[in-house]
């Protein structure tokens, strides 16, 4: 981490970020498009944890491929250090930004010894030679809690908690500035949930890591996250600090979130959000605000008209209620 | 470390077997595959050790002792398996064949495999046009009839072992093709290929290390297959006299060569059909033996 940058300047930035696919329906059915990212823009300071919450499909494994250079962006730009992504080459951009999936059972080749999958960023980044690869690995082993011997053994052979670590090993063998977190914890027992989440936190302040950290729900952000955004159907819907979000959440949506937390098992499979309406389909997105009919607060204006984001005190938020140009603009909400 | 704590029960013994110590295990308690691969193995052995085993010299006739019967039917020791239309020793002739049904099963098997897989991790890597093409030469290709193609292309290039071998290997290669496609589009999507994209590796390292070894199971299974296959469309060739010319000793060509005699001396057929069948059973229980060894390791 000796690339020098200013203290202010953003390590991540995604400037109106839209991912779309286009999805064919039946087998003579025309394409369609389906925006699974829509006009996305954030900024992440270096050292920050940035959570993003939203229910499943929202949108945000997407993101998370976008920024990891796995797909491109239809519109946009995402730069990292200031600089595009789309410009840098894949090798540089993995020096800089490495992922930690959902999923341990996936996320690690069944076919390869511990020590191959930990190792396999030095040997394709040409980094060393074999016997600095073995320094290496028992290192960042040891620094992710498991033992050196599990070097020669398979995945296949470990819990999912241990297999997380493994995964959290690969990530950070190569020090990248930058660690996307896609939901790390929601396959885990719940009992292993916050050992992960605890060495998330420890490695984040030891090695000075900045973090996007993914997640269907709030609770598991809270114990990690500087910063959240709340995603619906690929927007941002709000943005704020920790303390804002969780003590004014002004967006209904994120209200619905939190209090889906209180459920009694949080962390177990999708928050219900108790909003009666299933989540919508995102190819058949609704009009104005794609929220309204799921939305408790909503009026015929809010199923006209799409809202702006209007900047609050904490962050953005995008809600007719908040908008002092929108009739709808409620004085006591804001 | 000092703030991981060592007592975490995350940290257990790992105790379980590698997954090459279960493989072994399952190799060793599936009989099936077991008996294949024996029969298999001596076979080849066989093969390797023609000249070695066989008692005669399989092309040295002798009009003298033209159909003499096999031992258990009255025959001498002299020709254990008797002797054919031209008083060639059976059982060297059926030894020196297993060279050229082992030798057409393998390479053409090869030459199959290699466009075939090719073709499928191809299509099912990229998608898109790539795959788009590929579905449509496999949809191209089955819809030839094999031995329809190979009898015609046989006939104008005129048989001999290679000829039968590449025209085998250029046309059997839709199941691997179908198989491999099917295996990649499965793997491809898995979290493990896109943490190493995002580490970085070039596509075809990607390719290499980490979908093929998790595709190789289906891929083993395919080759016994389509060996099998090639071994029975080389006989079934050389039977109508398009495939191995004689004098050359290929089993399909004793069939061939013995149907004449057949109500009189059924010997001349049924020495050879039988190892025929006994090969292509082993192979194939080896096949369903590998699937069935192979399958992937369940998640817990
Ligand atoms: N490769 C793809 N092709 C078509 N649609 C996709 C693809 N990947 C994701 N989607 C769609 O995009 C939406 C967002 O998916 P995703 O980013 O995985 O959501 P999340 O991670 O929030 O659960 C979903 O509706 C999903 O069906
Ligand atoms: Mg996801």
């Amino acid at each position: 981490m000796t690339r020098q940058s200013t203290q202010s300047s953003p390590v991540l930035e995604l400037r109106n970020v839209t991912k779309t696919y286009k999805v064919k329906q039946g087998l003579f059915g025309k394409a369609r498009p389906l925006t699974a990212v829509n006009d996305v823009s954030l900024s992440l300071p270096r050292g920050e944890v940035l959570g993003l919450v939203g229910e499943s499909g929202c949108g945000k494994s997407t993101l998370a491929k976008i920024l990891l250079g796995l797909e491109a962006p239809t519109h946009g730009q995402v730069l990292v250090d200031g600089e595009e992504i789309g410009a840098q080459d894949r090798l540089s951009l993995a020096r800089r930004i490495q992922p930690i999936f959902q999923d341990p059972y996936s996320s690690l080749n069944p076919r390869k010894s511990i020590f191959d999958i930990v190792s396999l960023p030095l040997r394709v980044h040409g980094v060393g030679g074999p016997q600095d690869w073995e320094k290496q690995v028992r290192e960042i082993l040891d620094i992710v809690g498991l033992p050196a011997r599990v070097m020669n053994t398979y995945p296949s052979q470990m819990s999912g908690g241990q297999r997380q670590r493994v995964a959290i090993a690969r990530a950070l063998i190569m020090k990248p500035e930058i660690v996307i977190c896609d939901e790390p914890t929601s396959a885990l027992d719940v009992s292993v949930q916050s050992q992960i989440l605890n060495l998330l936190g420890d490695l984040r302040r030891e090695f000075g890591l900045t973090y996007l950290f993914i997640s269907h729900d709030l609770a598991v952000v809270e114990h990690l996250a500087t910063r959240v955004a709340v995603m619906y159907l690929g927007r941002i819907v709000e943005e704020a600090d920790v303390a804002g979000l969780f003590d004014h959440a002004r967006h209904p949506y994120t209200q619905a979130l939190l209090k889906s937390v209180l459920t009694p098992e949080p962390g177990l499979g999708v928050p219900d959000t108790q909003l009666g309406m299933a989540y919508p389909n995102p190819i058949d997105p609704p009009s104005g605000c794609q929220f309204h009919p799921r939305c408790p607060l909503a009026t015929a204006h809010c199923k006209a008209k799409a809202p702006r984001p209007v900047p609050t005190p904490q962050g953005l938020v995008e809600c007719h209620l908040y908008d002092t140009e929108s009739p709808m603009f409620d004085n006591k909400a804001a | 470390m000092a703030h991981i704590d060592n007592t975490d029960p995350l940290l257990q013994e790992i105790t379980g077997p590698t997954p090459g110590q279960m493989l072994r295990k399952r190799v060793f308690g599936h009989q099936g595959l077991l008996i294949g691969a024996v029969v298999l193995i001596i076979l080849l052995f066989i093969a390797i050790f023609a000249p070695l085993l066989a008692p005669h010299d399989p092309y040295a006739q002798s009009l003298m002792n033209r159909m003499e019967p096999p031992v258990f039917l009255g025959g001498t020791w002299e020709h254990p398996l008797g002797t054919d239309h031209l008083g060639r020793d059976y059982l060297s002739r059926l030894i020196y064949g297993a060279r050229v049904s082992l030798l057409i099963g393998a390479v053409a098997a090869l030459i199959s495999g290699v466009i075939g897989t090719a073709m499928g991790v191809a299509a099912g890597y990229f998608g898109g046009r790539v795959d788009m093409v590929v579905t449509f030469l496999i949809n191209v290709r089955l819809a030839m009839p094999v031995v329809l193609v190979a009898l015609a292309v046989v006939a104008i290039l005129g048989g001999s072992l290679q000829v039968v071998i590449v025209v085998l290997g250029l046309l059997l290669w839709d199941r691997f093709a179908v198989v491999m496609r099917a295996s990649t589009l499965q793997v491809r999507g898995r979290e493990y290929v896109a943490a190493a994209r995002a580490i970085g590796a070039s596509t075809p390292r990607v390719i290499l290390s980490e979908i093929m070894p998790n595709i190789a199971n289906n891929l083993i299974v395919v080759i016994t297959l389509e060996m099998a296959h090639a071994i029975l469309l080389e006989a079934a060739l050389s039977f109508l006299g398009l495939g191995v010319q004689p004098p050359t000793p290929s089993w399909g060509l004793m069939v061939s060569e013995g149907k004449n005699m057949m109500l009189f001396e059924p010997w001349l057929v049924l020495i050879p059909g039988a190892v025929l069948f006994l090969l292509v059973l082993a192979i194939n229980l080896m096949g369903d033996g590998l699937r069935d060894v192979t399958a992937p390791e369940n998640r817990s």
